[in-house]
């Protein structure tokens, strides 16, 4: 009973984080396929409106509702042409610039006010923290779509402006989440830890309490992501989103509607791109989900085996 | 009872009439009705009159103190489009979407249900690979995308469905069917989840330890701890039909509230819009009470 | 009876060998198990956190999953027949009915929301009871195990019932068709002692009533010596040692048995403490939870240097007395004296600079340590607020000091927890604690989740740096043969107030109250014979 004698310390050297998660992406193979597809769509997002903005927007008149997987018309028709004969997959690259974009604004945004008003919420034991989640209650009894075409109506339909009204509609998901963490979390005993050691307010908050509620913010704004893309093109669908010349996917469904029975890929095309886009953001979701938990991370370390 | 009640009526009465004074302020900012009712080269006075007669000529708060005092006589005033009472045109519009909401949530819910509890007793198992693949390719998809889709398929290459209207139980497929799918998806994945967690839980194991047989643990022990979360995530999904579903409302020309209210906002028919906006959310206000009456039913710890 | 022992034993596990599927590779839960057990007989499993010892329970009850869990080699015969070879619906037949189950933490176990009558009818009608006859059993069955008002009851649910309560309603449904085996995975462990001693007694009562086998998979040594007539000693996945519990306490032969036994509190010397000055002193404190008095008005001194220990059931308050002299919670009223200014009327900076003299250290260490932050940054992170302590350069040499001191090796300061055992976490924890050059520190319910040999060291090692740093600590415990060997003074509480305080020796050796009396008595000590005393005079006093 003499308490010198300790015991040992598993003698496993421990990876960088960047190495532990990539090792994790790589056990799960759909998640990898999910995360390169998301990567060329990025990529594309960033330099397909430099790059490729004179080819997509040149009419060909010839290469009107040019059919698919052509190639006598060069690469940039493999998909075919619109009713202008401007080549698909051209237009589908540059499309992603604001398709993205759009989302991009508005998760962050969306994001970053939340998450802060959910911190307040959830960690000031006054009146703040009694008025906040009313403030969430009431933006989630607005039917969103109505709020939408209410402000683009009055404003102009710019990117700025659907940003702004996708963002305020997702506010509430960030700020119930952040706050239900944040009432959970400060109740742990490593937070009280803390406070016994002096610990001023915003050292437990930055230093405590946002690293552990980070993992799952990062997880529901990927699935975000994909939820605010899907309204965008809504939106653009119903001709209150984004106007022409701009173009965004969910206008390219719509521009197309009218030669659904003559030309179904000029429809079907941006389509799938969404499609493909917002599927592999909930996969990579989930995976995070599961790698991001320490209490489930073990089902990707076995393997892809994926038992039990 | 009673209090939660009352507490629950004055907090969803509180947001409504914020969001009746909003909608009634920024939607008189989209513009006059007057240009959009009147031929261009209408007279000043035909104009004048067409002002006085639905109240636009005062200034917009002695309007809204009109609007509210006919409401408080239940008088939800005049749509300018139809001439008939906003209530009216509202309610006709309501019960259609009401029907398809029904409808769709009943058959969403029985499948979702079945199928996301069998996928979690084998996870990992070939059956749960399927069903978390089609609940994430639902999950993901543009319903207007998958609304053209099944129209140039279903009604146009095969012609076994109507591409629109209403009239026969047909009209009603290629709808429910596109509604179906998104909430499918993601009740299917929060049943997936919260019956993998009930399955892992302690009772179960209790359960099994009596000899319990497999279809009974999953179905009478598992199942109703794990409908708590199943139960927002429908009542979440239910409010969102119940606010209309503009999308497959508009391209399958179905005259239901969604569609409505688009319609009576480009046609600036304020009435309409503010009448719609109650109607829906008195819906969805008894709607959420029979959600908590379910968790109560569900789970003994909740009282109100 | 006779044809059956021809038949050997009633269960028995043979050559038993269960692989898990980890992350770090196959680990073999438990390697070559073999035990048995009779009818009529109480055999005990022992053994620490990760020895396997409820393993091969699982695996009696076909509760191991496969994946994970795979069964490699082995037999289980119950009456002859070899379980493992059976099917499923085969074994369901004897789950519950003949082989019953009861677990720790029966809240989680008892499920929510289903009223406990019909959970305990369950039991009988999956097995083939008509309804009818199943209500009236579960009736029978709930005055059996001692709950008052069979019927309100029985329509109740698993909240509504107290812990020891909810065990005894799990023993009912394990009782309910009479099997011949009684497994019962640590039944009293997180229960309060005196509950402890009431749900042990009621399972010896019963199993002398129906002569049923009863298998008790616990790590504490007084549970064994209570009730065990052979024990089972496991560690690592195999046996080390099994034998009669007379013969294995006072002669244990493997070496781990040896340490295990030396291990257990309660037969150190008892400090004598000599009176020096006050250090911290509480008068009359209160707290309320709306209309519910947590705390009745609790007075106590802690003195210079000396280790006071503050034990209690749960409820008692015994936390809370430490929780708002940390002014981690508010106190409704009374005054906590520190250097002769009131902790609780201190401004914000007075409070910030009195936080270096009085530091915590928590029950659960994996749950007071930051999980995304290293030993290093846990350790520095006193510095880091209170940056007049130590110059940022030389952080690292005073962790590595710190470290050292605890027992720990300096090149771990890199490390996470969870890359730590329970009881280097809880070192860490300690270490923590020092950086802030306390006076006093409070450790509530320091130990109680160590296992019983990490117990020890641990204490030891509070126990000296109270020497060399000049420490004055409050401990607060249900554990009372640790707080024997390690307080100086006692404070008993019971419902928010102080019931007896005094020496470690006046409370141990002469109780004045009746409440310290019996909870002294609800005590197990480790060793079976003074159990067995113990036992014939409670026996002796109910007939007489």
């Amino acid at each position: 009973m003499t308490e010198t004698q300790t015991e040992a310390v598993p003698k496993t050297k421990e990876p960088g984080k960047f190495i532990t998660i990539l090792r994790l992406l790589w056990a799960d193979k759909v998640a990898t396929t999910a995360a390169i597809f998301v990567l060329i769509v990025i990529g594309c997002a960033i330099l397909g409106p430099i790059l490729l903005d004179g080819v997509a927007t040149k009419a060909n008149l010839r290469g009107r509702n040019a059919p698919p997987f052509d190639l006598s018309k060069g690469f940039l028709m493999i998909l075919g042409g619109d009713q202008l004969g401007r080549p698909l997959l051209a237009r589908i690259i540059v499309a992603s610039g604001n398709t993205i974009a759009v989302a991009t604004g508005a998760v962050v945004a969306s994001m970053i006010v939340g998450s802060s008003l959910g911190l307040i919420a959830g960690y000031s034991r006054g009146r703040l923290g009694q008025v906040i989640p009313r403030l969430a209650d009431v933006i989630m009894s607005f039917p969103s779509l109505l709020l939408a075409v209410i402000v683009l109506y009055m404003l102009a339909p710019s990117v700025g402006n659907i940003v702004l009204v996708l963002a305020i509609t997702r506010i509430p998901i960030y700020l119930r989440t952040t706050r239900a963490e944040v009432l959970e979390i400060r109740e742990r005993m490593f937070v009280q830890a803390a406070q016994v050691m002096g610990a001023s307010t915003g050292r437990i908050i930055f230093r405590h309490i946002m690293p552990m509620i980070l993992p799952t913010l990062l997880t529901i704004a990927t699935l975000d992501f994909a939820f605010v893309m899907l309204a965008e093109s809504s939106l653009s669908f119903l001709g209150i989103g984004i106007q022409p010349p701009e173009i965004t996917w969910g206008l390219m469904v719509a521009q197309g509607r009218p030669y659904l029975t003559s030309a179904w890929w000029l429809s079907f095309w941006p389509g799938l791109a969404i499609i493909l886009t917002t599927l592999s953001l909930n996969l990579l979701s989930n995976w995070m989900r599961v790698a991001l938990d320490p209490t489930q991370r073990w089902r990707l370390e076995i393997g892809g085996k994926k038992n039990g | 009872m009673q209090s939660f009640l009352t507490k629950r009526a004055i907090s969803s009465g509180v947001s409504l009439l914020l969001l009746i004074v909003a909608v009634f302020f920024l939607s008189r900012l989209t513009g006059d009705p007057t240009d959009l009712y009147l031929p261009v080269d209408a007279s000043a006075e035909a104009r004048e009159n067409f002002r006085e007669l639905h109240g636009l000529n005062d200034p917009l708060i002695v309007q809204f103190g009109h609007y509210v005092a006919d409401l408080v006589r239940l008088d939800f005033g005049e749509s300018i489009r139809r001439a008939r009472p906003a209530l009216e045109v509202v309610i006709e519009a309501f019960v259609w979407t009401f029907q398809l909401a029904v409808i769709t949530m009943a058959i969403v819910s029985a499948a979702a249900v079945s199928l996301g509890a069998l996928a979690a007793f084998h996870v990992g198992g070939a059956f749960d690979r399927i069903a978390t693949f089609f609940s994430l390719i639902g999950a993901s998809a543009p319903d207007f995308w998958i609304a053209i889709v099944a129209i140039v398929v279903f009604a146009v290459g095969f012609g076994w469905v109507p591409t629109s209207g209403t009239g026969t139980v047909w009209h009603w497929i290629l709808p429910i069917g596109v509604l179906f799918i998104r909430p499918f998806g993601l009740i299917l994945q929060v049943v997936r989840g919260s019956m993998i967690s009930a399955l892992g839980s302690a009772y179960v194991k209790t359960a099994r330890a009596k000899g319990v047989t497999p279809k009974k643990t999953i179905f009478v022990h598992a199942l109703r701890n794990a409908m708590l979360p199943v139960i927002t995530v429908i009542g979440d999904q239910a409010a969102a039909l119940l606010n209309g579903a503009v999308i497959v409302e508009t391209i399958f020309g179905f005259p239901g509230v969604g569609k409505l209210m688009i319609d009576s906002i480009l046609q600036r028919d304020f009435s309409v819009v503010l009448a719609a906006i109650m109607v829906t959310a008195l819906a969805i206000f008894l709607m959420n009470i029979l959600i908590d009456l379910a968790y109560a039913a569900l789970d003994p710890r909740i009282r109100y | 009876m006779a044809d059956r022992d021809m038949q050997g034993p009633l269960l028995q596990v043979q050559n038993l060998t269960v692989t898990f599927q980890t992350a770090r590779g196959p680990v073999h839960a438990v390697r070559n198990v073999s035990w048995h057990i009779d009818r009529g007989e109480v055999l005990a499993i022992l053994g620490e956190s990760g020895s396997g010892k409820s393993v091969s329970a699982s695996a009696v009850m076909d509760l191991i999953d496969c994946p994970p869990g795979i069964i490699e080699t082995g037999e289980i015969f119950y009456q002859g027949r070899d379980l493992l070879k059976m099917s499923r619906g085969l074994r369901r037949t004897i789950n519950g009915k003949k082989i019953a189950m009861i677990f720790q933490d029966p809240l989680a176990h008892l499920n929510p929301v289903y009223t406990v009558g019909w959970q305990i009818e369950e039991a009988m009608t999956i097995h083939g009871m008509a309804q009818s006859k199943a209500q009236a059993e579960t009736l029978r069955l709930l005055r059996k195990v001692g709950l008052p008002d069979a019927e309100v009851a029985a329509a109740k649910y698993p909240h509504e019932f107290s812990g020891g309560q909810r065990q005894r309603l799990m023993i009912a449904m394990a009782l309910a068709l009479k099997p011949d085996v009684l497994i019962a995975d640590e039944p009293t462990t997180a229960l309060d002692v005196t509950v402890q001693a009431q749900i042990l007694q009621l399972l010896q009562e019963l199993q002398a009533e129906t002569g049923m086998a009863l298998l008790i998979i616990t790590h504490d040594l007084g549970v064994v010596a209570e009730v065990a007539d052979r024990v089972v000693v496991m560690n690592k996945g195999e046996i080390v040692e099994q034998g009669t519990a007379a013969a294995v306490y006072a002669n244990p032969q493997h070496p781990y048995t040896k340490r295990l036994m030396a291990a257990a509190p309660g037969q150190g010397a008892l400090h004598e403490g000599e009176q020096s000055s006050p250090i911290l002193e509480l008068k009359d404190l209160r707290k309320s939870y709306g209309a519910f008095e947590a705390l009745k008005g609790v007075s106590y001194v802690l003195h210079e240097g000396e280790t006071l220990a503050i034990v209690g059931e749960s409820g008692s308050g015994k936390s809370t007395t430490a929780r708002l002299m940390l002014r981690l919670e508010k106190a409704t009223s009374g005054q906590a004296i520190y250097k002769g200014r009131d902790l609780f009327t201190l401004s914000d900076q007075e409070l910030f600079r009195m936080r270096r003299d009085i530091q915590m250290v928590f029950q659960d260490p994996t749950q007071s340590l930051n999980p995304r932050m290293t030993v290093y940054q846990l350790i520095s992170e006193a510095w880091a607020i209170h940056s007049d302590i130590l110059p940022k350069t030389r952080w690292k040499s005073r962790v590595a000091e710190l470290l050292d001191q605890v027992g720990l090796h300096s090149e771990h300061m890199h490390r996470y927890p969870h890359q730590f055992s329970g009881g280097q976490r809880q070192r860490i924890a300690i270490a923590r604690a020092l950086a802030l050059e306390p006076r006093v520190i409070v450790c509530d319910e320091a130990v109680s989740a160590l296992d019983v040999q990490v117990q020890g060291q641990v204490i030891a090692l509070l126990d000296r740096l109270k020497a060399e740093y000049g420490l004055s600590y409050i401990f607060i415990a249900h554990d009372l043969p640790v707080v024997r060997d390690f307080a100086d003074r006692v404070v008993v509480m019971q419902g928010g107030r102080i019931v007896e305080q005094g020496p470690v020796r006046q409370i141990f050796e002469h109780p004045r109250e009746r409440y310290t009396r019996d909870l002294l008595a609800a005590s197990l000590d480790p060793d079976p014979e003074i159990q067995a005393r113990r036992r014939a005079a409670r026996l002796g006093k109910e007939v007489a």
